[in-house]
């Protein structure tokens, strides 16, 4: 349907791709995988017209093309899911859905009407009830992900591309993907599909291609590739050192005795949170659970002083922190990771040098001086332990993969030697290695007495990672899982009771 | 086949954009000069030179603030103004001597710097439109303070608008050291990697806990100081205080100097060499044009073409 052959991509001082050969069938999902910085997006991106290919030719429906804008790969029938979300944040969900094929009226106007039912009824499809009017900016990246997805299938595709497409979303919504991907295989679509969740690969992949450092170094069917041989293949070393490593997980030994590091009291925000407080011990991974919706950003921000709140307040060590004030919270040693990297992370025309040391720039300086030659080490350090893949730390972090722009962010506040560190979805979009590698920094800081709150949409992390799971539902603390209670069942069942005093069951 | 050379030829004009807006303005500068070695007569002669700089410094120093202003994705209409308010100051204070005048008209570029900082920082008005209304409260306010054209007569004011050390006008030795400590700031303090932070992206600078209002005020201070700085050196230079005409469309020869120097109108870098490169090459451009005998309006012309080669070779480079 749609393939490659000896596809070469070079950026200055990278070579993203070299060689490529890909070929996508239809009524066939394929995966694509590889460690950060692999090239998978580069490739994507040179499928559909974003990038255009230093050499080697694309071939759809057996004639070489080349598009030249991604319109005109739409067009022709191959619809993309980028991994950044690429919509109008400041456009109605039905605007996004339906942007560049409006329904007209009698006049040539916009029916909104039509366009308001239509794109509620595609969204319900998928199991997201929102109102279509609303911006889009003001939902969660989960839910702007599922109006990509709605977006991408409701065109007339031949071809459907998906750059991490779960990386925000909650297991119930991935089944909801699962279940719109099956029914495009069905009707014989080519569905190429990328993702660094390897039980979905396993899930719903036929065919496998799996990159490294540019390179295709196996392709094949997915169901006859061994899980360790795959992770061998993308980290390039041989099974047996994979095997020894693990997959480490936090280990989170802590004193239960010991005075909060953190307590938050009944943060309250309109419409957003009632009386959420939760507390943090040193050395302590307090997970919070929830749907998306349920006020998980919302709580991390509010105790970080970006989401100004209406009652309640936060204390570190036991001293208040003033609200509404990022750089108190700062100060107080409370530090943020971001859910929307791209929008309220990373500072995309500067360096990754730069990057890093932008939050403790004041600690790095005297007298409003940067101390250079401190900043280089910090740098360095960070950029080796968590293996940021760039072409050196003076590149533009723009110009990074996803997950290593991720990878910047978390150096960034790790940097901070925070006394508590909000984390909120951490290990989105980053390879296997390197969340093994994340995993064991934040135990080792957590063992040095930080405390730590973990939002993260893969449960599997959120249970093994978390020492305590306190579960939110519509911003309220509807229970608290502690010891032998953290298990993904009792999670999911606290998540479908309904809390007191609300009436509605399922939403 | 045609397809993949193409493919290359984007790359190489890419580049040569990249180039052009890096190093265009220094090219520009060098073909300037020889060409007018060539062309024009007298042109190399100390004294030519000692004129040019002289009349290129205030433009300089008002660009180095218009730089910063740019660089935290903003912009300074008010620099104009800030010239008149400076000049019409000094009149009304030389009586207590030429020091206390300048520091009156220095404080004035302050005072116009914050209330411009103010509404941008903590009202949240566009810089367009904060600055605009500052342009205009500003001259108004320079004409109330002083109605008409007043010679300005102290040896002291005389000194500095035409002395020299070993043969280089002061006002050239002030711009100079001023173009060189605005660099120091941009690239060695904290304050020149949080304001280029935040001209690159807002809500990260601030969820990164950068004093985002603070770094924005001390922008516009500067920018507001820098302006009455011109102003004073124009007003010693011409001894004579004029806040009708003085510093008029000051603002757009400083964004000039500033867009041709590869200051990106977006925001996030400020580059201060290219700066004064900047202004130097509108400063050879208007003599060249008035040296040849070409009427004043052929000068605009050509800024303007200057301007749309700089903002084309600094538009938003394809991604492909
Ligand atoms: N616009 C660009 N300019 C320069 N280098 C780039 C650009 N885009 C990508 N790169 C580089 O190309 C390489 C491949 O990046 P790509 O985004 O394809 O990785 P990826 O496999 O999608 O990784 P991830 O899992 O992190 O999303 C990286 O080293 C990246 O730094
Ligand atoms: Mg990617």
């Amino acid at each position: 349907m749609l393939s490659v052959s000896g596809l070469t991509k070079t950026f200055p001082g990278v070579r993203a791709l070299s060689g490529v050969d890909f070929t996508a069938r239809a009524g066939e999902v394929h995966a694509l995988i590889g460690e950060n910085g692999a090239g998978k997006s580069t490739l994507i991106k040179v499928l559909t017209g974003v990038h255009r290919p230093d050499e080697g030719e694309v071939t759809y429906d057996g004639s070489p093309v080349r598009f030249a804008t991604p319109l005109q790969a739409q067009h022709a029938g191959i619809s993309t899911i980028y991994q950044e979300v690429n919509l109008v944040p400041l456009m109605s969900v039905a605007r996004n859905l339906f942007l560049g094929r409006e329904p007209r009226g009698p006049l040539g106007l916009i029916d909104f009407r039509r366009m308001h039912r239509e794109a509620d009824a595609a969204l319900r499809e998928l199991g997201v009830r929102v109102d279509v009017r609303r911006p889009l900016r003001e939902l969660g990246v989960g839910v702007q992900q599922m109006v990509a997805l709605a977006r991408a299938v409701s065109v007339d595709a031949r071809v459907v591309i998906m750059d991490e497409p779960t990386s925000s979303l909650e297991p119930r919504e991935v089944r909801t993907l699962f279940r719109v991907i099956r029914m495009l295989r069905e009707r014989g679509i080519a569905v190429i599909y990328v993702s660094h969740r390897l039980d979905e690969l396993y899930e719903i992949c036929d065919a496998v291609t799996v990159l490294r450092d540019g390179r295709v170094v196996h392709t094949g069917r997915m169901a006859e590739l061994e899980r360790l041989r795959l992770v061998a293949l993308m980290l390039g070393r041989e099974i047996g050192e994979v095997q020894g490593e693990g997959l480490t997980k936090f280990s989170g030994g802590h004193d239960a005795e010991a005075e909060p590091v953190l307590r938050a009291e009944e943060l309250t925000v309109r419409h957003e949170l009632h009386g959420v407080s939760l507390s943090v011990r040193p050395g302590e991974v307090v997970g919070l659970g929830g749907l998306l919706g349920s006020g998980r950003s919302e709580t991390a921000k509010a105790i970080a002083g970006a989401l100004p709140t209406d009652s309640g307040r936060v204390l570190v060590a036991g001293v208040p922190v003033r609200p509404g004030s990022t750089p108190a919270a700062i100060r107080a040693g409370i530090s943020l990771l971001p859910e929307d990297r791209k929008a309220e992370g990373i500072v995309p025309g500067l360096s990754v040098r730069e990057n890093i040391a932008l939050a403790a720039l004041p600690g790095l300086s005297r007298f409003g001086l940067v101390d250079e030659g401190r900043i280089d080490r910090i740098v360095d350090t960070f950029m080796k332990r968590l293996r940021i893949k760039a072409a050196g730390p003076h590149q533009k972090v723009g110009e990074l993969s996803g997950g290593n722009q991720q990878k910047v962010l978390l150096a960034r506040w790790l940097a901070m030697q925070p006394k508590v560190l909000l984390l909120d979805e951490p290990t989105r979009g980053i390879d296997v290695g390197a969340k093994a590698e994340v995993q064991k920094l934040i135990d080792e800081l957590a063992d040095d007495g930080l405390g730590v709150l973990l939002i993260s949409s893969d449960t599997e992390e959120l249970i093994e990672g978390s020492d305590r799971v306190v579960v939110l539902k519509d911003g309220v603390v509807v229970e608290e899982l502690t010891g032998d209670a953290v298990t993904e069942d009792r999670l999911m069942r606290a998540i479908a009771t309904a809390p007191a005093g609300t009436g509605d069951p399922d939403d | 086949m045609t397809e993949l050379t193409l493919g290359r030829v984007t790359a190489d004009r890419d580049r040569l954009l990249r180039l052009l807006q890096q190093y265009g303005v220094y090219a520009g500068v060098v073909v300037l000069l020889l060409a007018n070695t060539v062309f024009t007569p007298h042109f190399l002669s100390a004294e030519n030179f000692r004129t040019q700089a002289v009349q290129v410094a205030p433009v300089l120093i008002v660009a180095l603030g218009m730089a910063l202003a740019i660089g935290s994705e903003g912009v300074d209409l008010s620099v104009g103004s800030v010239m008149a308010l400076s000049t019409s100051l000094i009149s009304l204070y030389l009586g207590y001597g030429p020091w206390i005048a300048a520091l009156a008209a220095v404080i004035g570029g302050i005072v116009v710097g914050c209330a411009n900082g103010a509404l941008i920082a903590f009202v949240g008005v566009q810089p367009i439109v904060a600055t605009l209304a500052l342009m205009v409260a500003g001259r108004g306010l320079a004409l109330v303070l002083l109605p008409q054209l007043k010679d300005v007569r102290d040896p002291g004011m005389a000194a500095l608008g035409s002395g020299d050390v070993l043969g280089v006008p002061y006002l050239v030795l002030i711009a100079a050291a001023l173009a060189l400590v605005v660099a120091f700031v941009v690239r060695r303090t904290t304050f020149g990697r949080q304001l280029l932070a935040i001209g690159d992206s807002r809500p990260a600078a601030r969820l990164a806990g950068l004093p985002v209002r603070r770094v924005l005020i001390i922008v516009y201070v500067c920018s507001g100081a820098l302006a009455a700085i011109a102003g004073v050196l124009a007003t010693a230079r011409l001894t004579a205080s004029d806040p009708t005409s003085l510093g008029t469309l000051m603002e757009l020869s400083a964004i000039t100097a500033v867009v041709v120097g590869g200051t990106p109108l977006s925001g996030g870098r400020v580059r201060i060499g290219g700066t004064v490169a900047g202004a130097v090459l509108i400063q050879l451009l208007t003599t060249t044009l008035i040296k040849h005998d070409l009427p004043p309006s052929w000068t605009q012309i050509a800024q303007a073409v200057v301007i749309v080669l700089a903002v084309y070779a600094a538009r938003e480079r394809g991604k492909r």
